[in-house]
């Protein structure tokens, strides 16, 4: 096998553009990364994508993306996995360039959710769970994940403003990202006082419906090195699964498929978790973060929501999460989530993070959840020397 | 979207509660997945759940996604059977505010959900507060 480098990034803003379709949003991030890795050719293109079809009748998403963006006759194919897609999407992309079937693959995520209405929206974001046993019963995704945050406080004595420093510290640091959706400071008031959407989970719990794409470009690590610039290697690339509905699992209030990833992920990058130096994980609702932490093995069972209430995730903690934004103030556009925590990780280990810079980041773990915990691809990069 | 030749292949499950059992390990199934999830052995011997068991988490749904427009507010719920399997259904005939986790429910059966304004009514089981 050989090692595998991020040799460019790119991304558009997140948010609602009503002014761009599907296919230029893509091209916008994928431009952005070729030129950041100045380089014109591509051997494949992996996609990114959950809802294209259901939300905007668009499927097809490898060869469309492919002709758009001037690479027609390159191999290219969209992937799939719920939320999970971006990172689905470039797992594949570091399998061809490990494995020495290509050299330079382009990975985009691309999401284009606004033209839908908020029920369209939502029953189709419910595709990512079970269907006939989860859907049916007029399970929305935000009341799996009330759920699970209702059984967690229960279990473990929490109360519901305990959640707070989540949402705080992810829309603090999204102030500062220009590509961010958010720019608005949440105080433990606003927390409080948000909108109920499927109790115990609020409007601030959530992260939100948009439209984005993000892109990478890989190489050979060999390549980079002789590039001369700063290397981000990618030291572990691992997926995992775990039962898609949640009534279905062994105990709904461990994420086995999450924890799963994240130990695959440590034995490759032969590193622990006290060598993590920042973690862009998958805070889609606040009870996930918690989750999240306690599964990749920085807080014991019950204590994800205790790592936060004592300030540990915060740029200056013992591990920064969310620290562009995070998926609710950089915003959550399903399918690309996954690449723009990734591109989040490069900007950090290549020092251009500016005011959320993590010092002297040298090791920066993504992990990337699709449904409620089904299918988990952790990334962890290093910075060379 | 195909809704009535869902409603008779899931009927079994859906209207009784018709699960599985493993013939190794007896590990009683439901939903019915034909292979065990505690030992992977194939289980395809039908099993009839009590329908009693006790609410394991709730929450109450006030945005719906398309389809349940016309239910809100409903509560749903993942309810631990009293043989061992969990599953998510919705809790009628009590008031929201009424729920707790570890609450004993009985299964009934209501409608789930219509196709549409015309379309065809879905039913299945729901789960409503129990005397101990
Ligand atoms: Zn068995």
């Amino acid at each position: 096998m050989r090692e595998v480098a991020i040799i460019g990034i790119g991304q558009t803003k997140v948010g609602e553009h009503w002014e761009k379709d599907l296919r230029h949003l893509g091209l916008e991030a994928l431009q952005a990364a070729m030129r950041d890795a100045e380089l014109e050719r591509v051997d494949a293109l992996y996609v990114g994508n959950m809802l294209s079809g259901e939300l905007t009748g668009q499927e097809h998403l490898g060869a469309l993306v492919a002709d758009f963006a001037g690479l027609r006759g390159v191999e290219a194919v969209k992937v799939e996995a719920a939320c999970g897609s971006g990172a689905a999407a470039l797992r594949l992309g570091y399998v061809a360039v490990a494995g020495g079937l290509a050299d330079v693959v382009l990975v985009v995520g691309v999401e284009k959710m606004t033209d839908a209405t908020g029920p369209e929206a939502t029953a189709a974001l419910a595709m990512a769970a079970d269907a006939d046993h989860e859907v049916a019963h007029g399970l929305t995704f935000v009341a799996i994940n009330a759920l699970l945050m209702r059984r967690y406080m229960y279990e473990y004595g929490y109360k519901k403003e305990d959640f707070a420093p989540f949402t705080i510290n992810a829309h603090a640091n999204g102030m500062n990202n220009p590509y961010a959706m958010f720019h608005g400071k949440v105080t433990p008031e606003a927390y409080a006082k948000a909108r109920m959407i499927a109790d115990p989970i609020n409007l601030l719990d959530s992260s939100p419906v948009a439209d984005g794409a993000a892109a990478v470009v890989l190489a050979p690590a060999d390549w980079a090195r002789r590039s001369g610039k700063p290397v981000v290697r990618i030291a572990a690339s691992a997926v995992a699964t775990d039962a898609v509905a949640l009534h279905d699992r062994r105990d709904p209030l461990v994420l086995e498929g999450a924890a799963l990833s994240a130990w695959r992920a440590y034995q490759q990058a032969e590193i622990g978790p006290e060598e993590v130096d920042l973690f862009e994980l998958h805070d889609a609702f606040s009870i996930m973060a918690a989750l999240s932490l306690e599964a990749a093995g920085f807080a014991r069972r019950g204590e994800g929501v205790r790592l936060a209430l004592d300030g540990e995730i915060i740029l200056q903690g013992r591990i920064p999460i969310a620290t562009m934004g995070g998926l609710k103030a950089r915003g959550h556009p399903v399918g690309a989530t996954g690449v723009y925590q990734v591109v989040e990780v490069v900007q950090q280990l290549r020092g251009e993070a500016g005011a959320n810079q993590v010092p002297n980041a040298r090791v920066g773990m993504a992990q990337n959840i699709g449904g409620s915990g089904a299918t988990v691809i952790t990334h962890v990069l290093v910075r060379e020397k | 979207m195909g809704i009535p030749s869902k409603n008779w292949r899931l009927r079994n499950q859906r209207y009784r509660l018709v699960g599985e059992i493993c013939e190794k390990c007896r590990a009683p199934i439901f939903p019915p997945r034909d292979v065990c999830p505690e030992c992977e052995a194939p289980a395809q011997t039908p099993y009839v759940f009590s329908g009693r068991g006790e609410v394991y988490s709730y929450s109450t749904v006030y945005h719906p996604p398309a389809g349940f427009e016309k239910y809100v507010p409903y509560t749903v719920a993942l309810v631990r059977l009293e043989e061992g399997p969990m599953l998510t259904a919705q809790l009628t005939d009590v008031d929201p505010g009424e729920v707790h986790i570890g609450m004993p429910v009985e299964m009934v059966t209501r409608q789930m959900q219509t196709d549409g304004d015309e379309g065809v009514i879905a039913y299945g089981y729901k789960f409503r507060p129990r005397m101990r």
